[in-house]
């Protein structure tokens, strides 16, 4: 049993504890997490752009936190991808491919709807919180997989940017409960942006792929 | 990504000039800024600020305030009235006069409340210090915390309520939401991880529990504060863009049950000096 | 008023290591606030250091010094039982002076 395990153990031998020492029923693992949805609503007060219904789960949400440091059954993650792949809006014109030198600002920027940000204020994607990108920038973070020499290591096609695409507006089409927030699909990035974020990574003139 | 406060300047120049030294950066670059981000913190270990706030929590927890101009001398944090040293080890707990689990702001404002006749509303005002304004609070939990320096945490979930604290805390740890569906599992969920150059414990496991909850509070260079546990999860929700979590909520008491309770068997080592 | 400063002194060999560590928002004057407007400059400017009312440290400070600052350094002599009394004075000529006893 590894260490995330022993905790989780531990958290179920306290209520195992609680029922043999005959005090109330421990509750179910369902009432626990109702309680703890209520609990977290009442602990919370609106401020700035962020209001109280942040905190109300939508099912992908819901559905990811019960299956937390599990392993997800499969109809359960096809079930959570195929509702998210529909969500997904392409570009009207049909172009995928924007400007890479806007890509790495949405990518450098790390602000946007915290109840402290300006709502009118920049929004970015603070791709490098969690990911390598340009060699130049070495403040990255390892959350995520290096996108170092994305376009360049998987060829520059047409399905590839489509994949790229898809993957920041909705990475939840691709990975149920992927740790990487649906960019387009929750409105933080609109479909202009996306498509100069895929130029970051597809463009073989972009920093990315050199 | 954070806004830019004045330590946090020098820091980044002198990590580029680093970086600018070693030439190209290939992949080494990291390894050599997180070390030498580490000596500074080395070096920053002495003369720590936050020693200026455990003085002066120690003054104000002997004085006579509030309607019932009374000291906060008698405040009984868990051992018994008047007792500080190593309360703190054993927080979150199952208080009876309460009849709940309180973390130590929570018992703070609760001693400010019964002893000195405070309202539970002006208790709760202003409790983390911002550029002109000094927060009490902030002063009574360095010094009630710095009677606790090297005494093993030992958090108990004797009470059902205790357990139950537990309960909803590991719930909310994994409770995904906000615009970015983000929760605190998504980046203190695994091990060796890092947003941007700062390394994320794994509080999930004892090992990163340990090291990082018996480290609050600190003096936060980039704050020019001393800054509580209660802070350290409002701030972590602001940047979850949830809306804002409320001081002393149970929300936040049921979190720090549980990420106190997964520190238990480690030497309690705060207030520390974070970057 | 500012909070008092917190002095540690102590013998190491034939010197005294003095360590101190001042409250204070040492603001450099290049900051701006949230409206854009700069915010003024305040910082400690002169600090000394007596040693049995005979100054063994003159320092001038400018706004590079980090807030709340710690100063670390060694005099030769000094003994147990001696007064250190150290006096910082700020750009807007407000000062404070605090002792300690060597240890």
């Amino acid at each position: 049993m590894n260490r995330r395990q022993s905790i989780r153990a531990l958290a179920a031998c306290a209520a195992a504890v609680a029922v043999v020492l005959g005090c109330a029923t421990a509750p179910g693992d369902a009432e626990v997490s109702a309680k703890a949805a209520a609990v977290l609503q009442s602990s919370f007060k609106e401020q700035g752009q962020a209001k109280l219904d942040r905190l109300v789960q939508d099912d992908t949400q819901k559905t990811c936190s019960e299956y937390s440091g599990k392993v997800i059954p499969k109809d359960v993650a096809e079930r959570i991808e195929k509702a998210n792949l529909a969500s997904i809006k392409w570009p009207a014109d049909g172009k995928l491919l924007g400007d890479w030198k806007n890509g790495e600002r949405i990518a450098q920027e790390g602000r946007g709807m915290q109840y402290s940000d300006d709502p009118k204020g920049p929004v970015g994607a603070n791709c490098y919180a969690c990911h390598r990108l340009s060699p130049q920038e070495v403040s990255y973070g390892t959350i995520g997989p290096p996108l170092y020499q994305f376009g360049k290591l998987r060829g520059y096609s047409d399905e590839m940017r489509k994949y790229a695409y898809g993957k920041i507006y909705n990475a939840e089409a691709y990975n149920a409960c992927t740790n990487m927030p649906r960019f387009g699909h929750s409105g933080i990035l609109s479909v202009q942006q996306i498509s100069d974020v895929v130029a970051l990574l597809m463009d073989p003139d972009s920093p990315v792929n050199k | 990504m954070m806004r830019v406060r004045r330590g946090v300047a020098p820091v980044a120049a002198f990590v580029l000039a680093l970086v600018s030294a070693f030439g190209a950066p290939a992949v080494p670059a990291q390894g050599n800024a997180v070390d030498e981000i580490a000596k500074y913190r080395a070096a920053l270990q002495d003369g720590n600020p936050a020693e200026l706030w455990e003085a002066r929590g120690a003054d104000l927890w002997k004085q006579k305030r509030g309607p019932k101009t009374a000291s906060l001398e008698q405040c009984d944090l868990g051992l018994g009235p008047g007792v500080v040293k190593g309360a703190y080890a054993r927080l979150p707990r199952y208080f009876a006069d309460a009849d709940r689990v309180m973390d130590l702001e929570t018992r703070i404002v609760w001693c400010m409340v019964t002893l000195q006749g405070f309202s539970e509303a002006d208790a709760k005002k202003g409790p983390f210090g911002g550029p002109d304004r000094k927060a009490d609070m902030e002063a009574y939990v360095a010094y009630v915390t710095s009677e606790s320096r090297g005494v093993k945490m030992n958090v108990a979930l004797d009470h059902p309520k205790e357990r139950e604290a537990y309960r909803l805390g590991e719930k909310m740890f994994y409770f995904r939401g906000g615009t970015h569906d983000f929760a605190c599992a998504t980046c203190h969920g695994e091990d060796g991880k890092r947003i941007r150059l700062q390394d994320l414990p794994n509080l999930t496991q004892t090992a990163g529990a340990q090291k990082a909850y018996t480290t609050w509070p600190a003096y936060r260079v980039s704050q020019g504060e001393l800054r509580s546990f209660q802070w350290r999860l409002n701030d972590c929700f602001r940047q979850q863009r949830f809306p804002e979590l409320v001081f002393a909520s149970d929300a936040s008491i049921a979190l720090t049950m549980f990420l106190a309770r997964n520190a238990n068997g480690a030497a309690f080592d705060a207030p520390a000096i974070k970057r | 008023m500012a909070d008092p400063m917190k002095i540690r002194a102590n013998v190491v060999g034939d010197s005294t290591e003095v360590k101190v560590l001042m409250s204070h928002e040492m603001e450099t004057g290049q900051r701006k606030d949230a409206q854009g407007k700069t915010i003024p400059a305040w910082f400690i400017q002169n600090v000394t250091v007596a040693h049995n009312g005979k100054p063994v440290l003159n320092a001038q400070w400018g706004p590079a010094i980090a807030k709340n600052p710690f100063l670390s350094f060694k005099f030769k002599g000094g003994a147990k039982g001696d007064k250190i009394e150290i006096t910082w004075v700020d750009s807007r000529g407000e000062k404070r002076t605090d002792e300690a006893v060597i240890a």
